[in-house]
């Protein structure tokens, strides 16, 4: 074995003497202590830190969308706060359609045993696009396609944005979007014939599959349809 | 066949005084005593009825009375399609496919209120019944089923099977999708079968 294995211990990063985690009791809804993180970040980021709330005890700080890549970049590489888990990517649209669109990721610290929620507003009438943090944390992959599958949004950065959830020749839009009626927008024929139109087996990527080493070996017709591309079917 | 008669052996006597046993019956008689006695299930477990099919099949219900004591896990070698769970429109394609690969003689039994109707989800991601994709022979209703219902069912089936006739040919016609659509019943028929009904009809939030 060639690098020495250092399992990561919760709270390590707090030192030996630091008090074990207890569950908060009689957490208010609104205010309470911020999470440390927060002051920190208006102190680095100063203008592009525009709110935070702490509601139940977590804390939510509300980013400009341009510079969300970079602020978690310092917050996982700063030693000082080693944000080194994205817990979840999604949205939050709301009924009421002059709110803007919510972004959501849920960091987590293991070294400080710390939980932050970063928020980035979309307003209306603005193009439904953040930075993608793929290239921070590749856990956020799948969760980003998700999010753009069900609401629309565009990861800028993201390697491979498709959909993930819905196959990808959907035509009817973005299910999760409050615009979006409860049962689709086509018939229940056509939403069968769309779906039974397309080909399970045409939907794998090169990269999911890991087989482009073994391209070669690959059976004549698989060759020939990957090597055409995967937009099989309507 | 190849094989030269064997004198001895193709004549058959009857003498009523030996000790040899005798019995005359139907040929579709033995061939459907045979059939419903050994159906071997394609399970297609996708939600929770899967979890109710796992216990039928396990010791205390014991689906090897019925003579399924093998899941066959590749649709070639099934008998029974148990579609067992909901059914989203991105797996229509597959259930499909599946149905297709079997051979015939083929059953299907849609289990629990998802996979015969789309049960409480209404909506957009969900198949209203795999009816609108195969045909179906029972449907085991319930949410999901116990294993109970779904033994019901299979005696259902297997009563079924036993009432075939080998004159009738067309029971083993396989189902001829609509080359353009793939659909094998008409669209009118799929949009009257997927017709919301009770409560659902007051859930749609649609005109936002």
């Amino acid at each position: 074995m060639s690098a020495t294995f250092i399992p990561i211990v919760a709270g390590h990063a707090e030192g030996v003497d630091a008090a074990a985690p207890v569950t908060p009791k009689n957490v208010p809804h609104h205010g309470g202590p911020a999470n440390p993180s927060a002051q920190a970040l208006m102190e680095k980021f100063g203008s592009a830190v525009h709110r935070v709330d702490v509601v139940w005890g977590e804390t939510t700080v509300i980013v400009e969308r341009a510079r969300v890549n970079e602020i978690v970049r310092w917050l996982h590489d700063e030693p000082s706060q080693q944000y080194d888990f994205c817990a979840d990517v999604t949205a939050v649209e709301f009924r009421d359609l002059e709110l803007p669109i919510e972004v959501v990721w849920h960091l987590r610290s293991l070294p400080y045993r710390r939980f932050l929620r970063l928020k980035a507003l979309i307003p209306k009438g603005q193009p439904l696009a953040v930075p993608s943090v793929w290239d921070i944390h590749k856990s956020v992959d799948w969760m980003e396609r998700e999010c753009y599958d069900m609401f629309g949004i565009t990861f800028t950065g993201h390697p491979d944005l498709r959909r993930i959830l819905m196959w990808e020749q959907y035509k009817e839009g973005f299910p999760l979007r409050k615009d979006f009626p409860l049962r689709g927008r086509f018939s229940r024929s056509e939403q069968l014939r769309q779906a039974l139109s397309q080909n399970p087996e045409a939907k794998y990527s090169m990269q999911e599959l890991s087989i482009a080493d073994a391209f070669e070996d690959l059976p004549r017709d698989m060759r020939q349809r990957l090597s055409a591309g995967e937009k099989v079917g309507e | 066949m190849g094989l030269s008669p064997r004198p001895e052996t193709s004549r058959v006597t009857v003498d009523p005084q030996s000790q040899e046993s005798w019995v005359t019956t139907r040929l579709d008689f033995l061939v459907n005593w045979g059939r419903a006695n050994s159906l071997w299930p394609m399970p297609f477990g996708t939600a929770c009825c899967a979890i109710e099919f796992m216990a039928s099949a396990a010791s205390k219900f014991d689906l090897a009375r019925f003579g399924m004591e093998r899941m066959s896990f590749s649709p070639r070698q099934a008998d029974v399609l148990i579609c067992a769970g909901r059914v989203p429109f991105k797996l229509a394609p597959v259930i499909r496919r599946i149905w297709q690969q079997m051979p015939q003689p083929k059953w299907c039994i849609s289990m629990g209120a998802c996979a015969s109707s789309g049960g409480m989800f209404d909506n957009y991601a969900v198949v209203q019944g795999i009816d609108t994709i195969i045909p179906v022979d029972v449907y085991v209703p319930g949410c999901p089923p116990r294993p109970e219902g779904l033994m019901y069912g299979i005696m259902m089936l297997q009563e079924k099977v036993k009432k075939e006739r080998m004159a009738d040919t067309s029971l083993r016609n396989e189902m001829e999708p609509d080359p353009n659509s793939q659909l094998y019943i008409s669209p009118r028929l799929i949009d009257e079968l997927s017709e919301p009904f009770g409560n659902s009809i007051n859930q749609t939030r649609s005109g936002l």
